[in-house]
């Protein structure tokens, strides 16, 4: 049987109240943290990378998007609202036509799309596209 | 479970050296793990496909072409459109990996001339 005291009941409100106040921060932090995990330490800068992604979704259970960038390795996808920033990673191999690549992908709510590109000197670009969610897709 | 069936467009013929789009999809359902059951609560353990692959087999060129890294942000049916470049005759080779290392593989073959 829970029993709660006025200032255990206090203490929990409070730390509720926290975690609604810091979440944004945080959930920024957990995108930019899953980026440098991919880049090993750097933010990329912006620019060289082509990020298609629909402006308004309908359905954020199935948002379709296209990266490419020219002569890029990898291109990894992040979307920084979602309980998890980590969308997928491309790796383009030898017989790779062209670094490019679509798919679909679930948008939790209005966020934004980002997609880094790595390059064969090691550097390291990024575009961000902002989607706006009617219908998010997290099963919530 | 609705049967898990991978299915891919590749063209059937090509020219030597020519760039081609493949177009790969695999019906799954891509459980994420934070889904709950509707009547017991509970969260339903995540299941997705989280690693695809394409690879080109020639007789004399072979070679990787592309390699995707799968998370749970990937809708359900993991669909995929890439180019590939055709160096000759020889078959494109597709492999999907499922939590828990299943594997569903398909290839489909092209000619070159």
């Amino acid at each position: 049987m829970l029993q709660l005291t006025r200032r255990e009941a206090l203490g929990a409100g409070a730390g509720a109240f926290a975690i609604t106040a810091f979440g944004l921060p945080a959930m920024a932090a957990a995108v930019e943290d899953a980026i440098k995990k991919f880049t090993g330490g750097a933010m990329p800068a912006e620019g060289g990378v082509d990020l298609t992604a629909p402006e308004i979704a309908e359905n954020g259970n199935t948002v379709p998007i296209e990266v490419a960038a020219d002569g890029a390795v990898a291109i990894a996808v992040f979307a920084d609202g979602n309980p998890a920033p980590e969308v997928c990673t491309f790796n383009f191999g030898p017989l790779a036509g062209s670094s490019a690549a679509a798919t679909r992908i679930r948008l939790a709510k209005t966020q934004n799309v980002i997609a880094v590109a790595k390059f064969a000197d090691g550097s390291f670009k990024m575009a961000k596209a902002v989607v706006k969610v009617t219908i998010g897709g997290c099963g919530g | 479970m609705a049967k898990i069936k991978p299915r891919v467009k590749v063209p059937k013929k090509a020219e030597a050296g020519e760039v081609i789009t493949i177009k790969a999809l695999i019906s799954h359902p891509m459980e994420s793990g934070r889904r709950k059951d509707k009547k017991t609560g509970k969260l339903i353990p995540r299941k997705i496909i989280n690693r695809f692959t394409c690879d080109f087999v020639g007789a004399s060129q072979s070679g990787n072409v592309i390699d995707v890294q799968l998370e749970p942000a990937i809708s359900t049916n993991p669909y995929f459109q890439f180019e590939a470049k055709v160096p000759e005759s020889g078959e494109f080779r597709f492999k999907w990996v499922e939590d828990g290392g299943a594997v569903y593989e398909l290839a489909k073959k092209i000619a070159v001339g």
